[in-house]
């Protein structure tokens, strides 16, 4: 689920921090420039692990700041493909079944890697799984905040860094602003045995 | 690490910075828009996996049980991270362990999981009242 990410970068540290031991103001603005990011291809980083290298800091014509170039690593949150993952359903859409891990909420179960035959209840907005027996079918909702266990099937990373101002748009679109994109959505499977909620497997 | 700055997490919460205030002068919150801490759900999530109880000591030993077994990295880090108990969690986190594993083997595998990867208290004093009742219905020996 997490992983060690080394990374290569440049601290800036102003004058008025250099009362502070190097390696906390290093730690610091590290963990302000990464944390809760989606680094692009990477994942989403969580906390800074160690600094494996420090070296020479320079101080620039112009610029008061001390400028370091260091070794760390971080840790990273970036599922394997077909990885077990344990979450709770955030709510259901007719594009699926929404998931999140509490800190991390783009997991999508599109309809159809749920458990098969399932159909979505347009009343209570949830989907089902249309579970049949020798007594007849079960209905098994999908409710929120149920923990479900799914495998991750796929990932992408979308690259939101914001692009140069468009060639110019004479007629001005009628929302502010254009639709926001998760830099990082995960898409799971609960199609097999053992997936879904918990509920359904516990064998007491 | 050059491409520029890194995408935000959508409902972003960064990190808190607090009062970092240099020697002396009045505590300032230097980033009003971070509210919530994103590392304190990471850490409310991994409190309610059974990893929370398990130290570098259980982790070696049970990798070292785990090496009769052939399993891949990736298997042997599912293990770790969820502590399966029926033969059905085994057979989503080992591959093709139908092929791979007997049954006597999956049993010694969930043995050892159950036996060296500590479980939630509460969950023990529960299994411990079943497995009771369970020995007494299934004793053919």
């Amino acid at each position: 689920m997490f992983v060690l990410v080394e990374m290569v970068d440049t601290v800036r540290i102003p004058p008025w921090q250099f009362q502070r031991k190097l390696n906390d103001s290093i730690a610091e603005e590290l963990n302000k420039k990464l944390a809760n990011k989606v680094v692009y291809n990477v994942g989403l980083c969580i906390c800074l692990f160690d600094i494996t290298k420090l070296e020479d800091a320079y101080v620039f014509p112009g610029d008061g700041a001390s400028h370091t170039k260091v070794h760390f690593r971080y840790v990273v949150f970036h599922p394997f493909l077909d990885e077990i993952l344990i979450g709770k359903i955030k709510g259901c859409s007719p594009e699926g079944v929404h998931v999140s891990l509490g800190f991390f909420h783009d997991i999508l179960i599109p309809p159809e890697s749920l458990q098969q035959p399932a159909k979505f209840d347009e009343a209570e907005q949830v989907w089902v799984w249309e579970y049949e027996t020798e007594e007849g079918a079960h209905d098994l909702y999908m409710d929120t905040g149920e923990e479900i266990r799914f495998r991750v099937v796929d990932e992408s990373f979308v690259d939101t860094s914001p692009t140069g101002p468009s060639s110019a748009d004479a007629t001005a679109s009628s929302e502010e602003l254009p639709k926001k994109e998760a830099p990082y959505t995960l898409v799971g499977s609960i199609s097999e045995p053992g997936l879904g909620l918990l509920s359904w497997w516990t064998s007491n | 690490m050059q491409r520029g700055d890194p995408g935000e997490h959508l409902g972003a919460r960064s990190w808190l910075l607090g009062a970092v205030g240099g020697g002396g002068d009045s505590c300032e919150v230097k980033d009003a828009n971070s509210a919530l801490l994103s590392n304190y759900e990471t850490l409310k999530y991994i409190s309610k996996t059974p990893c929370r109880h398990q130290s570098p000591e259980i982790v070696r030993e049970f990798l070292t049980a785990l090496k009769s077994h052939k399993l891949t990295k990736a298997e042997k880090l599912q293990l770790l991270n969820h502590r399966p108990v029926t033969a059905v969690e085994i057979q989503l986190m080992v591959e093709e362990s139908e092929e791979r594993l007997t049954e006597e083997q999956i049993e010694a595998l969930l043995h050892t999981v159950t036996s060296i990867l500590p479980a939630e208290p509460e969950a023990e004093q529960k299994k411990k009242t079943n497995s009771d009742v369970a020995m007494d219905e299934e004793d053919p020996a």
